[in-house]
Formats: C-alpha cells, sequence, structure tokens
C-alpha cells in the first residue's frame, strides 16, 4: 500500500531518495485527514530547509495544515501543477501529488524515518 | 459530548465526527466539495437536532415575543415562519433564530445550538409580567433538513403533506415516512428545501427513507463542515463569528429585520438612534484578489492599518474562490473597494463584492 522505497516521518510526510535529491509529499492518511484540498502555499525556490520545518501549508476546505520536510536541505523543485490543481495531492499523493524537491543536506535525518513496514505499524496504532 | 438520535446513522454512512459545542457530530461524510455541489445541484441531508427549540406559550405569548425581537411577529399567521433575533438593550444580538406562529398562542422559536442554554435562560429572566410559559424542548426535537432543487421531488412521495403549495418560510404538521413531524420549507443554504422536526423516538425511519427516495436523485448525507461552506455563499450569519453581542442589527446589514412601527422591543432606542445618526461600521461580503485564502480571525487592513478582523471566511466550493465576511468602517463599504487581509506572514489584497455571493437560480413556481 505504501511505497517501499520511500521514508515516512511522523508527521505523515514521505520522502523519496535518488543519489543526492529527494522529492517530498504527504502520505494517504494524511490527505484522508485533511479532506479536499484547495490550495497549496509553496516555498521559494533556493530556501534552505532544516530539518522538521515548515515548507509551506496545505490548506483544505475548512483548514490550514503545516507541512514539515522530513529531510533538511535546499529547495531546488516545487510542483507547480499544485497551483491549478491542488486536488492532485487528494487523487495521487505517493506521485503526481509530490510537493517540493530539495538538494539533500543531510543523509542522517533518514536515521530519524520510518519505512513503510513501520509506518503502515504505526498507522495501525493511530486508528485503533 | 450528547450524541443526536441519529448518531448511529451517522457512523452507519462514514461521517468524521468532531465535537461542536458538546455534541459529537458528523464534520463531513464524503467530502466538503461533493456535499456541497450535491446540495447545490441535486440535494442533500443534515442532521440538525443540536439545534435548540424553545416553546413560548400563554395569553401574552405574542407581546412576550414581540418584546424580545425586532421583527413584527404579529405578521405571521398560524402556519408560518419569520427570520428574527433575540436582542441586547443595545441592540446586539443574544442570538438570531426562526420563529413559527403554531397558533393557539403558541409559537416555536428555533435557535442555534452553541446558544440553547444562554437564549433559555435570556429568555426566563426576561418573563416579568407577562402571562406566558417557556418550556425548553431542545432534547425532545430531531430535526433534519433537506436542502437542494431536488428536494420537493424526494420529500413528496414521503409525506401526505401538499409541499408543492407550501410557501417559502411555511410549515405544515403531517407524517413523513410515517412519523409524526412538522415540515417547514426553509433552510440554511440558499436553496430550495425542508426543515422537519419531529418527536418520534424512530426519527432513523424519516431519514433512511429520505436517503432511499433519493437515490436516484444522487442525494448525499451531508454534514457541518458543508453546512458552513453553503450558508457563507447564501451570505446567511453565523453567530459567534458575524454576530454577537457587540454587533448591532444594523451594522450586521439586517435592517429589514427590524420594524421600528411594531412597537416597543429590546434595543429599538439604540438602534433608533443609529438609524437616525448613521451607522459608523457594517458588515460586508468580500473576495480575495490575491491567492490564498481568509479565515475567521484573520486581520484585515485598510490603508496599511488594522481595523477588524475576518469574521467568516472560506473556499466557496461552488464559486471556487476564496470569500468572506468582515465588518468595515462606514466610507468603505462600497462594492469593489480594495482593502487588505494578513495571511500569515504575507498581505493579500481583497475586494468588497455585492452579496449573497451566490442565489439560486429561478425556477417555476409550482413543480
Amino acid at each position: 500500500m505504501y511505497p517501499t522505497d520511500f521514508y515516512y516521518s511522523k508527521d505523515h510526510e514521505w520522502v523519496q531518495i535518488k543519489g543526492d535529491k529527494a522529492t517530498v509529499g504527504i502520505t494517504d492518511f494524511a490527505q484522508k485527514q485533511l479532506g479536499d484540498v484547495v490550495y497549496v502555499e509553496l516555498p521559494a525556490i533556493g530556501t534552505q530547509l532544516e530539518f522538521h520545518k515548515t515548507i509551506g501549508v496545505i490548506e483544505s476546505v475548512k483548514a490550514v495544515s503545516d507541512v514539515y520536510t522530513p529531510i533538511s536541505g535546499e529547495v531546488i523543485e516545487v510542483n507547480q501543477e499544485l497551483n491549478d490543481s491542488p486536488e492532485l495531492i487528494n487523487q495521487d499523493p505517493h506521485g503526481k501529488g509530490w510537493i517540493i524537491r530539495l538538494k539533500i543536506k543531510d543523509t542522517k535525518d533518514l536515521e530519524k524515518l520510518m519505512s513503510s513496514v513501520d509506518y503502515e505499524k504505526f498507522l495501525e496504532g493511530i486508528e485503533a | 459530548m450528547k450524541r443526536t438520535r441519529l448518531y448511529p446513522f451517522h457512523k452507519k454512512y462514514g461521517a468524521r465526527m468532531i465535537e461542536f459545542f458538546g455534541w459529537e457530530m458528523p464534520v463531513e461524510y464524503t467530502g466538503i466539495i461533493d456535499e456541497h455541489l450535491a446540495v447545490r445541484e441535486r440535494a442533500g441531508l443534515f442532521d440538525v437536532s443540536h439545534m435548540g427549540e424553545i416553546l413560548i406559550s400563554g395569553r401574552d405569548a405574542l407581546p412576550f415575543i414581540q418584546y424580545l425581537t425586532p421583527n413584527d411577529a404579529s405578521r405571521l399567521s398560524p402556519g408560518q415562519a419569520q427570520y428574527t433575533a433575540l436582542t441586547t438593550p443595545q441592540g446586539t444580538f443574544i442570538d438570531d433564530m426562526l420563529v413559527y406562529n403554531l397558533g393557539d398562542n403558541k409559537f416555536l422559536l428555533v435557535v442555534n445550538a452553541a446558544n440553547s442554554d444562554k437564549d433559555y435562560e435570556w429568555i426566563r429572566s426576561h418573563i416579568a409580567s407577562f402571562d406566558v410559559q417557556v418550556e425548553n424542548a431542545s432534547d425532545a426535537y430531531t430535526q433534519l433538513a433537506l436542502q437542494g432543487p431536488d428536494s420537493l421531488k424526494i420529500l413528496k412521495p414521503l409525506t401526505e403533506i401538499n409541499l408543492a403549495e407550501m410557501k417559502y418560510f411555511w410549515f405544515s404538521w403531517g407524517k413523513v415516512a410515517g412519523e409524526e413531524a412538522l415540515v417547514s420549507r426553509t433552510g440554511y443554504t440558499g436553496e430550495d428545501g425542508f426543515e422537519i422536526y419531529t418527536l418520534s423516538p424512530n426519527p432513523g425511519i424519516i431519514w433512511e427513507a429520505i436517503l432511499e427516495q433519493g437515490k436516484s436523485f444522487g442525494i448525499l448525507p451531508v454534514g457541518l463542515g458543508t453546512r458552513d461552506t453553503l450558508r457563507l455563499e447564501a451570505k446567511l450569519m453565523l453567530y459567534g463569528n458575524d454576530i454577537d453581542e457587540t454587533t448591532t442589527v444594523l451594522e450586521a446589514d439586517l435592517k429589514w429585520l427590524v420594524k421600528f412601527k411594531k412597537g416597543d422591543f429590546l434595543g429599538r432606542e439604540v438602534l433608533l438612534k443609529q438609524m437616525e445618526e448613521g451607522i459608523k461600521r457594517k458588515i460586508v461580503g468580500f473576495e480575495l484578489v490575491d491567492k490564498g485564502i481568509a479565515r475567521p480571525h484573520y486581520p484585515v487592513f485598510l490603508k496599511g492599518e488594522k481595523v477588524s478582523e475576518v469574521a467568516s471566511g472560506s473556499y466557496s466550493p461552488f464559486l471556487k474562490k476564496s470569500i468572506g465576511l468582515t465588518y468595515l468602517p462606514i466610507e468603505y463599504t462600497e462594492v469593489g473597494t480594495e482593502f487588505e487581509i494578513g495571511i500569515r506572514d504575507k498581505r493579500a489584497r481583497a475586494k468588497v463584492v455585492a452579496t449573497p455571493f451566490y442565489k439560486r437560480p429561478e425556477k417555476a413556481k409550482t413543480e
């Protein structure tokens, strides 16, 4: 269910590593909790982000939710499609609904994250 | 937390539940946008049993209500309802509500869930020498709202009441799905629809019958999240956000509610003076010009200075833009006036627009 090549944070963000680059998004569990996403505030290219700092916000009809980066790095790309189609986060949270791409600063941050197996266990604990 | 008698159905239809002023209520079922569009295009069914119902009866019922409210309840025939308010001596709001003339010197007040107890105490504290009985019947009633253009077609087969002949803001008693109920042509969505009040111990029968009958129309159960987005588009007030004990009826742009000629009522003098001197601020509708979503309590700036806060604000699922309500100084309330709203660390431009933001399309009067 959850991609096995992703890492997961306790705040329900995922990160996919490719070389020295990381793609970040929120998980399917998170998008279900949020409801219909209607607006996404993305950071500027070049923004330096420390682990667990706010990337931006995702807004559903009724609420504003902070998104935190599960890995530190420099923002090199943001998903512009989310400007016109914020609902991509609901429709394809692990794929087309990606939020930012970072140039990784510290791979040691990955030690703070969960594998897909651990994340699924973590979710069972929440939903119990 | 309190639960309504329809709680098992909230769960059955997969509602996400929240706490709402002491009640465990459904905020959404299939999603706010889905539910919102269902009501605008077809029909939606709400459990609004958390609302309060207060019965006023007795020889002085009408004069008592006339004293407590700004609208003219003497215009109500039995079978008719009106929107009104409980006002303070300052002409501000204790609550907004509907009052139904049940006939035989008996009136039903339908009040906000958040204010049921407060309103009941307020009303009782003003009985003085009026010959009336006041009963808080809030826990006895289950209230459903069926709203949307297909409401009449869906409800018609379930009741012997002549719905087609029921004019807006009128009501009737009868059976719905075999259960005794009061049905009024009222609602909080800006669409055609009906509110159904029942004392039945099995109101789920009505709930399920309406959903079953409405299946072929694409009816959806609807939660409180969508109740809010719908009423905002229709520019209907929400107590606590848009009106409260600090806002006068005139400042809230509800001058039509105030019938000065009907006689004395709480707040009449202050409101009359405000009419004569002119109000200093007024609630207006706005939409964002820049990107973003304006939400309640975000600061509102005019020429760089904070003048108020957003009262109501949300993404509008039908209009697909950020809309809201705020109080502005009277000189700045003309349509087209631009101002700014603080959204986190930025300022987003907004402009005053005409309201309601949404008006339902004209249809043939009888269906």
